[in-house]
């Protein structure tokens, strides 16, 4: 199920384009903010949950998950050098399965990593805070890049629909719609974090069963999908 | 022996049909796919490829399905037309990604780029590689796994004349050493040279098969127009007609010219300028008016 060249291939092209330097600039971001909150307002659980909750799970993991996910397989698609893949004896679920793997493992490494620093930056881990929301990261990363994966398959202009989504759903309908939550990798994974932080500091408006339910549910059925999608992906676009 | 058969293959895209029922077989040996840009022939090497599938028809390797069968890469190697091929690894390192991919190692890939002759830059970057490099590696990597079917489409594009005579070399070898070589190409010459055995296409349809020669025939010996302008067109008129390589001759007033179709090419082509010595005209101009060779594959797709 796992290609170990497949995946040198991906983790090269992921790290090596241009687009990667946002990879890098978020999570510098998030810890300078931080570093910056700390130093200004001392160590206090409810504010170090608004920074984490409100700029490290709700928009930093699903950009990086966009530009993970996205980034494993699109641009291979788009300039045709997924040809070299397909034209081999591997099985079209191994390529698909191997870049989620990657694309988890880059999401979780420039989202879960800085969250988690960040955290005990921000109040030293009090309340459980940091390792929550680091579970939530760790988490959300994983449905992330499956639906990111899947979106960089089926369509050329992923990258688009997917900040829509990160941006538009998860944290304008998400925090406006209460309905919309449920539908939002967001709340599932702060239903995760929910159970690990002190009582009240993380809130979550999906419970827990429905969420990782939800969360397994759309990672297996995205990655499935995005292989059935890669078996019949026809090269012949400039046609 | 590989054969890949291609059974009253059709394929449209939305409301275009960019294949129209064509049947074919490629054997082993050089196979030049001839026909003009647009005419379909990417499109057809996709679905041998098994990166299309065919609307209606069959294309099958030695009778198995291509189409979502990616068993069949064990014996298809591919050279695609596309420049999209991972700029960021060294020659070397792309052939060995597609070297273990096949489930192969370095020696493999070391092989095939000593095939194409490109030790000397493997380990530079593609991204600074000449077109005619990116192609040899491109074929090092359709190489590497020792197919006994090779497609290429269009290979010979944006290649050097040095370059090209190599990978002509290098194909007829690979012919002669009993592999099913295909290749697409939309310029006469390059097909003449190469294959023995060619399939033109035009505008989707099949429009020819067979020996290069017997196609070359008809194709120099079907009726040639020309234009002609000269000192004197009415008495070069009279002199021509009389010839019977002349088939019919038109006085175009609006143009001030001759109209000319001549059936026996060779012979009209030297007649011509004696004709007009002779009776000391002068030509002015004397201009094919049907020599791109989309005029020459539409008269194939008639005849």
């Amino acid at each position: 199920m796992y290609d170990p060249t497949v995946a040198r291939l991906t983790y090269r092209a992921l790290l090596g384009r241009r687009r990667a330097a946002i990879l890098f600039v978020l999570p510098v971001l998030l810890v300078a903010i931080a570093v910056a909150v700390r130093a200004f307002a001392g160590a206090d659980d409810q504010v170090a949950s608004g920074v984490l909750g409100g700029f490290a799970i709700a928009t930093m993991v699903p950009l990086i998950g966009v530009i993970a996910g996205t980034g494993a397989i699109g641009p291979e698609i788009d300039d045709g050098s997924i040809v070299y893949l397909l034209a081999k004896p591997v099985k079209r679920p191994t390529i698909i399965f191997t870049k989620l793997i990657v694309a988890v493992g880059v999401t979780m490494l420039f989202s879960a990593l800085p969250t988690l620093i960040a955290g005990l930056v921000l109040n030293g881990n009090g309340g459980q805070i940091a390792v929550a929301y680091t579970i939530a990261a760790l988490v959300a990363s994983i449905a992330y890049s499956a639906l990111f994966l899947l979106l960089g398959t089926v369509s050329r202009h992923a990258v688009v629909f997917g900040l829509v989504y990160a941006l538009v759903w998860e944290a304008l309908f998400g925090s406006l719609v209460p309905g919309a939550r449920t539908l939002s990798v967001q709340q599932w994974s702060l239903s995760v974090a929910e159970k690990v932080a002190g009582d009240g500091l993380v809130t979550s408006d999906v419970g827990l069963p429905l969420a990782t339910v939800l969360l397994a549910g759309v990672t297996v059925v995205a990655t499935w999908y995005a292989g059935q999608k890669l078996r019949a992906l026809k090269l012949a676009g400039e046609e | 022996m590989t054969t890949i058969e291609i059974d009253h293959t059709s394929r449209w895209f939305g409301n275009v049909v960019a294949v129209n029922d064509v049947s074919m077989s490629v054997g082993p040996g050089v196979t030049g796919l001839l026909g003009p840009n647009g005419a379909g022939k990417s499109t057809l090497i996709n679905m041998m490829a098994g990166f299309l599938a065919p609307s209606t028809g069959k294309v099958t390797l030695d009778g198995t399905q291509i189409w979502r069968n990616e068993s069949v890469y064990k014996a298809i190697g591919i050279v695609p037309e596309r420049e999209g091929m991972y700029d960021f690894l060294t020659g070397r390192e792309f052939v060995v990604a597609n070297a273990e991919l096949h489930g192969l190692g370095d020696a493999a890939a070391a092989k095939a780029l000593a095939t194409v002759e490109m030790e000397y830059a493997q380990d530079r970057k593609i991204s600074t590689y000449s077109k005619g490099m990116r192609q040899r590696v491109k074929m090092a990597s359709a190489l590497v796994h020792d197919p006994s079917v090779l497609l290429l489409d269009e290979p010979f594009n944006g290649m050097d004349p040095r370059q090209r005579m190599q990978l002509m070399d290098l194909l007829r070898r690979m012919g002669a050493e009993g592999r099913t070589v295909l290749f697409s190409s939309h310029i006469l010459e390059e097909v003449e040279q190469l294959a023995s055995h060619i399939e033109v296409i035009v505008a989707g349809r099949h429009a020819a098969s067979g020996d290069f020669r017997k196609i070359r025939r008809l194709m120099t010996d079907r009726p040639h127009r020309y234009l002609v302008r000269s000192s004197d067109d009415r008495a070069l008129a009279a002199a021509l007609i009389a010839d019977p390589s002349t088939a019919g001759i038109e006085v175009d007033v609006t143009e001030r010219a001759l109209r000319i179709q001549a059936v026996d090419f060779g012979r009209f082509t030297t007649l011509l300028p004696k004709v007009a010595r002779e009776n000391g005209i002068r030509l002015l101009t004397v201009s094919p008016s049907d020599e791109s060779l989309e005029s020459v594959f539409s008269y194939l797709v008639a005849a």
